[in-house]
């Protein structure tokens, strides 16, 4: 049946859909941070899944390796992961410093003290 | 003439700005930004001329053939946006060195050029590479470099507008993962050029279209196209200077170049406009942002901020070239990116000469007399203005003039009359600024007597000069631009 088939890309919307929503409904900083982390790890997922063959091993060319698996998604994948840790990183030092001179990382507070600052 | 220029541009600013945290000298770091700047537009110009001469270049990077490597191309679109790149960095670097001193700590001030060099890099690595995922990282590495550099803005909102770009960004970037994804599921290739080739059967099917989704709103959110235009004017106005400067002249015309190459060489200019509403859809958002966005820049206070909100108005000026989708709009698009590049390098320079003499504010209290205080600077950003408006003899009339008459080409009269009709609107707020600068008297808040140093002046001055210039001359500017519309049209995947 087609929707147990591709259950992995099931996990990747509901993922997908999860993490947009944290990032959308939440005002706590930190917690936006946290779905955006998991918006990309769905990202992850989608690559790597339909790259994998049951029973596929790595690309040799040797006597009894039929089954490959394609080992590209992975790497490529690999190369998001860097991205995402770097951007996550560089978003909580901006939370960090953020809190630091506004002494809250609530949006809503933020906003209110951006609005008395004469910036609207 | 080397091969090798076309990765080497990419590769010199990447290898100066590790150089530059090692270095931890402002001054050292400057002369190598310099250094590096001219150096980009010296190649630009010789790809620029190579193209022109012989077409299309290619180079295969660590020698590996196309298909499998990673492929990067040169044409003449992508010679025409590394030329804007080229030419920005150059007037913005010897700018730099008085305008970032004045507004950041000493200590800051080399991180400042570290990031602009990695930014400039993944600048040029969109522009020339001809692999999708390899794009995605460049389009990163520019990305997480211009939260910084935007996080360095003097005020503490600086850090809020970094944070909010950070998350718009990022969502912009997976999004286009996310689509490069599907067409990698599609065609098993990542390459542009064997993705439009294998795309032949498939164009059709579900996952393809939702990948061309993805794609368009993850650069949709970059170049920020109404109505995801949100992050910009905070971003814009908050950051130091001579980041405004850069990023308002490169960041969002990079991005739009993007969607240039994936709708037109990837997916088939064709294919795209004919059985999707896209056209249609690009034009409605287009005519939103320049109606919305130029009157919400109307009742701005701050100059940085009101030329941010002309920004996204100004970019629905070019997606609407974009939506006509013919020869004449898109190459009105297409020049539009560069003067458009060059009228914002120049307001915003000037806008930072004032905010050197003002203590870092530019509203509209410090420009009052500033026809008389620091007349350069206004010069300047009138200059800019006129050319926002569309002022003939300055680049914003060829724009404008070509997307009348591609309005005309594709039979609806009533967009070139709306094109017209909207440039009144820019007329308003160029006339605030006319009216605040040599209409009333000085204040105590404005600016006091005297320019900024000349590095800072004669910069902003020669990108407001530029304005007229190519506004006079087109054979440069507007030939390149239809020659590249050309192409991307009569490109058959």
């Amino acid at each position: 049946m087609s929707f147990a088939s591709h259950y992995s890309y099931w996990i990747t919307i509901l993922l997908l859909v999860t993490g947009l929503y944290i990032l959308i409904a939440r005002g706590n900083l930190v917690k936006k941070l946290i779905g955006l982390g998991i918006f990309q790890t769905s990202v992850y997922l989608l690559y790597i899944a339909p790259g994998k063959l049951i029973g596929g091993t790595a690309p040799i060319l040797a006597e009894g390796f039929r089954t490959y698996s394609n080992p590209l998604p992975h790497v490529l994948i690999l190369t998001a992961i860097v991205v995402g840790v770097a951007t996550l990183a560089l978003g909580l030092a901006l939370v960090v410093r953020i809190h630091e001179s506004y002494g809250s990382i609530e949006e809503d507070d933020l906003l209110t003290a951006d609005r008395a600052d004469g910036n609207t | 003439m080397s091969p090798h220029l076309i990765i080497l541009q990419v590769v010199l600013p990447l290898l100066c700005a590790p150089l530059i945290v090692l270095l931890r000298s402002a001054r050292l770091a400057w002369l190598l930004s310099l250094a590096v700047s001219w150096g980009t537009l010296l190649i630009a110009g010789a790809l620029w001329w190579q193209v022109d001469q012989s077409g299309p270049m290619s180079y295969a990077v660590g020698n590996w053939p196309a298909p499998w490597g990673i492929e990067v191309r040169v044409d003449r679109l992508s010679s025409f946006v590394l030329l804007l790149i080229g030419l920005s960095a150059a007037l913005v670097a010897p700018y730099a060195r008085v305008s970032v001193a004045a507004e950041l700590p000493d200590d800051q001030v080399y991180l400042l050029y570290s990031m602009y060099c990695l930014c400039l890099s993944g600048l040029l690595g969109m522009t020339v590479t001809g692999d999708a995922f390899n794009l995605f990282v460049f389009l990163e590495i520019s990305s997480l470099s211009t939260y910084v550099l935007i996080a360095l803005g003097r005020r503490r909102r600086a850090l809020l507008a970094a944070y909010q770009y950070l998350l718009m960004g990022t969502v912009g970037a997976t999004f286009y993962v996310i689509g490069v994804g599907l067409l990698y599921l599609m065609t098993g290739t990542l390459n542009m050029a064997d993705m439009a080739a294998r795309l032949g059967e498939v164009r059709e099917l579900r996952p393809v279209i939702t990948a061309l989704a993805f794609i368009t709103v993850g650069m949709g959110l970059k170049l920020a196209l109404f109505p995801l235009h949100q992050w910009l004017p905070n971003a814009y106005a908050s950051a130091p200077s001579a980041v405004s400067a850069f990023l308002a002249a490169t960041a969002t015309k990079v991005s739009i170049y993007v969607l240039l190459r994936f709708w037109f060489s990837v997916f088939g200019a064709q294919a795209l406009f004919t059985h999707l509403p896209i056209a249609e859809v690009l034009v409605a958002l287009s005519l939103a942002a320049i109606v919305v966005a130029s009157g919400v820049a109307l009742f701005q206070q701050d100059l940085k901020r009101l030329f941010a909100w002309s920004s996204v108005a100004q970019i629905g000026y070019i997606t609407l070239g974009i939506g006509l989708a013919n020869i004449q709009g898109l190459s009105a698009a297409i020049v539009h990116l560069f003067n458009h590049g060059l009228m914002k390098g120049a307001i915003f320079l000037a806008l930072g000469a004032v905010a050197l003499r003002c203590g870092g504010v530019t509203t509209f209290e410090q420009v009052a007399g500033l026809g008389r205080r620091m007349p350069l600077a206004a010069t300047t950003v009138l200059l800019g203005g006129l050319s926002l408006i569309g002022v003939p003899g300055t680049t914003g009339f060829i724009t404008k003039w070509q997307l009348v008459q591609g309005a005309l080409a594709s039979g609806q009269p009533w967009l070139a009359a709306m094109i017209v009709a909207t440039s009144l609107i820019a007329v308003g707020y160029v006339w605030r600024f006319v009216e605040a600068a040599w209409l009333r008297p000085p204040t105590a808040l404005s600016a006091p007597p005297g320019e900024a140093p000349a590095s800072m002046t004669w910069m902003a001055l020669l990108a407001g000069a530029a304005c007229v210039y190519f506004g006079f001359d087109t054979t440069f500017t507007l030939d390149a631009a239809t020659a590249a519309a050309r192409a991307l049209l009569e490109h058959q995947p």
